[in-house]
């Protein structure tokens, strides 16, 4: 499993208080389990002020550079659409994109001095071809009882692309880093991203 | 056993495994996150200062008795406690004696850009620098151990992108700190710096740097790497990480000690390798002492840019010039609308900046959440330097311009903002007859690194209970006679107020009450209603609301009529989930458009 030295490359990216953060502890958890040497930076941090947070998460034997080199990432986890967008220059031609179909308009928008752009999900199809998901997070997380959870409704879905990592890693990773009365909401949560993936 | 820390985390663990007994710090990003950290454990006194000068001079203290002691601060913290730190490196230490100091390459929240390591060639005192979070626990616990061993305080340089990305630590157990403490009066002439001492320790100075010198060239974390023998770097910190993860192959002189610089190392490097390039971020500080030792370097600063942060990609592009192939762009992402960090839904800065743009005044500001007011659409402050700076400055321009100027201008700071530099200037504004009005923004807590407690919130970072400083009576006691409080949330009340002050040819102080950071968990601004609304039949789409930048608010572009047959280009909508129920917006609609929701 490691024999090359190969980092693979996870931009995390979305607004504060979508649970960007949580996402990537929780894969920080997981491959660090699993054995591996990780890096994360948080990049953008000004989360709690209504700006955007973006991680850069790197996983393989050695990892050096705590940031992902421009035109390097293997996978895109966006939890917003505009937010999945702004890094889509970063991405390999193969890389894999999971987005969340949520809108959150920034103030410009908002104010009416700049439109948000149009038909995210087709600019990235049109370059990235099937290796495009939209997840629907907030829909199935409210359908299981909190939006909130959408950031791990993604999570699972994302967790289909690395088949060497058991299920029930994932689910320790969210039971470690998450209090006990909210896990139930969020396995469920994991499994029903899980769920949709593979039904693609 | 391995765990995953952040570089700060990881500093704190060092300082405790290090055997650490007291830590100091004024909060600034990026080096917030430590002392929290460190307030964990039991067997620390971790605390935080009301600036960074204190903070040295309290950790300088406890390291006199032998004890081991670290201060933490963000890069500009050292324009603070350069006082204290460039004499400390003359009296040396006798417990193990830290300075962090966390620099902001690209300048992500900081007011400057400036280069940490300077100081370390200033005060002649060694600087290490990590480049990850083991490294920051490595670096940290030998950092003591250099102090001890060389009598001197030590500087460990963080940087964003080290003190804030996270990376495995193996950890160790905790080691007392291997001096027996205590005070000997005998050592006066090491202690007291009065020039006929200062000579003798000017001397030591030297002697000390000689022995760092050679014994830089054997510190085990300046690691030489040969590998490919035509090209080499001589790097350190998040540069080397950068470099490696692009050039594998060449060879390497990574310096864990930036300061003083092993020249025997580099000579050897130099003698092994054909072509010499230096990478670092910011100054060309490596590069100048490289060159000044008498050697040839094949790049430098004339590839890798002397401003802002390194990246994997602009290291590449540096170095391969034109050759560089610069990855395909699919869409243009700068014409992406942007996020700028903007003050929360119902923050009570946004209720006092409000006032002041309608009243016109010139603001001098200061640092801190409220900075966040200089932009549009608020737009209210004119002025932003440094800590405590805006006081100086209002009182300095009415002393320039004099009466004309009355009733046209004020100093605007936060409540941690005060305390850390605000006393010395209203001071002087009273003393030399200046009419200066500062307004304390006193939202309890301070805001804008993330929550930390200062002597007027009346809690300790420990979370015991404190002496809470009175505002009042401290300007009181700078003999400041005219003393206002104003409900920020109440628009009139507080324009008048201001009004008033600001043409009072004496000093005044105006303290906002009642509006708590919108974040801080004690305490809360209980609001009359639990949220607005917009009545769409009135609203006439006039935009005023759009004044304030609540992100709340939002613009719909429609046009159609209001219930009275008025035309509009559009209406405003709130968002529910995001309005607190603040009611400036209401107060500024002249329609009635904004209402009261109900539960
Ligand atoms: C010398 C110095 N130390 C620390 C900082 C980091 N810093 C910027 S703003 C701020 C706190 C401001 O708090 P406060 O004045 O209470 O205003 P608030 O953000 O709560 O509105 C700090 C500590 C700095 N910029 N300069």
């Amino acid at each position: 499993m490691m024999k090359n030295n190969k980092v693979t490359n996870i931009l995390l990216s979305g607004v504060g208080g979508q649970g960007a953060i949580l996402a990537s502890n929780i894969l920080a958890h997981v491959f660090v389990e699993a054995g591996y040497d990780v890096k994360k930076s948080e990049v953008h941090g000004m989360s709690q002020r209504g700006g955007d947070v973006t991680t850069h998460f790197r996983y393989g034997r050695k990892v050096y550079s705590p940031l992902i080199k421009l035109g390097d990432v293997d996978f895109l986890l966006s939890f917003e659409l505009l937010e999945a967008l702004r890094y889509i220059n970063y991405c390999k031609d193969s890389a894999r994109i999971i987005i969340n179909n949520q809108k959150i308009f920034p103030p410009a928008v908002n104010l009416g001095l700049a439109m948000y752009p149009e038909d995210i999900p087709a600019m990235f199809k049109k370059h990235f071809k099937n290796n495009v998901r939209i997840v629907n997070g907030q829909e199935i997380a409210l359908n299981i009882g909190n939006a909130q959870a959408a950031n791990v409704v993604l999570v699972g879905a994302f967790s289909q692309y690395f088949p060497e990592i058991k299920e029930d890693m994932w689910i320790k990773a969210i039971t470690d880093l998450l209090p006990k009365k909210i896990h139930e909401l969020n396995i469920r949560a994991f499994k029903e991203g899980q769920r949709i993936s593979s039904d693609k | 056993m391995k765990k995953i820390l952040q570089g700060n985390e990881a500093i704190a663990r060092g300082a405790w495994e290090a055997g650490v007994t007291v830590a100091c710090a004024y909060p600034g990003t990026p080096s917030s996150e430590i002392l929290p950290e460190l307030a964990q454990y039991k067997e620390i006194t971790a605390q935080w200062s009301p600036n960074e000068k204190v903070a040295v001079e309290v950790a300088s203290g406890a390291a006199f008795t032998g004890a081991r002691a670290i201060a933490c601060m963000k890069h500009v913290g050292m324009n603070v406690a350069a006082d204290p730190f460039m004499t400390l490196a003359y009296t040396g230490t006798k417990g193990g004696f830290v300075i962090m100091v966390a620099d902001d390459p690209n300048v992500h929240s900081s007011q400057n850009e400036q280069d940490s390591r300077n100081w370390a060639r200033f005060a002649k005192v060694p600087m290490l620098e990590p480049g990850d979070a083991q490294e920051c626990k490595d670096f940290t616990k030998i950092a003591f151990e250099i102090s001890e061993r060389f009598d001197t305080p030590v500087l460990l340089r963080g940087a964003t992108r080290v003190s804030h990305s996270d990376s495995l630590v193996e950890l160790e157990e905790r080691q007392a700190a291997p001096i027996a403490l205590g005070l000997d009066k005998k050592e006066s002439s090491k202690y007291v710096m009065v020039p006929v001492w200062v000579r003798q320790r000017r001397i030591a100075i030297e002697e000390r740097m000689k022995k760092l010198e050679k014994y830089a060239d054997e510190f085990p974390y300046n690691i030489m790497e040969i590998n490919d023998t035509k090209t080499g770097v001589i790097t350190s910190g998040a540069s080397y990480m950068y470099m490696k993860e692009v050039f594998p192959n060449y060879s390497y002189l990574k310096l864990g000690m930036v300061w003083p610089l092993p020249k025997k190392l580099i000579a050897k490097f130099f003698k092994k390798v054909e072509k010499i390039i230096v990478v670092e971020e910011l100054d060309p500080f490596l590069e100048t002492e490289v060159k000044a030792l008498g050697y040839k370097i094949f790049h430098g600063k004339d590839r890798f840019p002397n401003m802002f942060e390194l990246s994997p990609e602009l290291v590449e592009k540096s170095l391969k010039g034109k050759s560089y192939k610069a990855p395909k762009i699919r869409v243009k992402t700068e014409d992406i609308p942007k996020r700028p960090p903007n003050l929360c839904p119902g923050c009570s800065h946004r209720a006092l900046f409000y006032s002041l743009k309608k009243l016109g005044t010139f603001v001098f500001g200061d640092i801190g959440c409220y900075a966040l007011a200089s932009g549009p659409p608020l737009s209210a402050i004119h002025t932003t330097i440094c800590m405590g700076a805006g006081i100086g400055g209002a009182y300095g321009a009415g002393k320039a311009i004099g009466k004309e100027g009355l009733g046209k201008m004020c100093a605007v700071l936060g409540d941690s903002t005060f305390l850390h530099g605000g006393i010395g200037p209203v001071m002087d504004t009273v003393y030399n007859k200046g009419y200066a009005t500062t307004i304390i923004l006193d939202n309890r807590i301070t805001g804008m690194t993330g929550l930390q407690e200062h002597p007027g919130t009346g809690y300790t970072l420990k979370g015991e209970e404190a002496n809470m400083i009175d505002y009042e009576q401290l300007v009181r006691a700078l003999g400041v006679k005219n003393i206002r409080k104003v409900d920020p949330y109440n628009v009139k009340e507080t324009m008048d107020t201001i009004k008033e002050e600001l043409n009072r040819d004496e000093a005044s102080v105006i303290i906002t009450h009642n509006g708590p950071c919108m974040l801080h968990r004690r305490e809360k601004r209980k609001f009359q209603f639990p949220y607005y609304t917009v009545d769409t039949d009135k609203c006439r789409g006039c935009k005023s609301c759009l004044d304030i930048g609540c992100p709340a608010i939002s613009w719909i572009e429609q046009e159609g009529t209001t219930v009275d047959g008025k035309n509009r280009k559009g209406y405003v909508s709130i968002n529910r989930l995001q309005c607190p129920g603040c009611g400036l917006c209401a107060q500024i609609c002249k329609f009635d458009a904004i209402i009261p929701g109900q539960e």
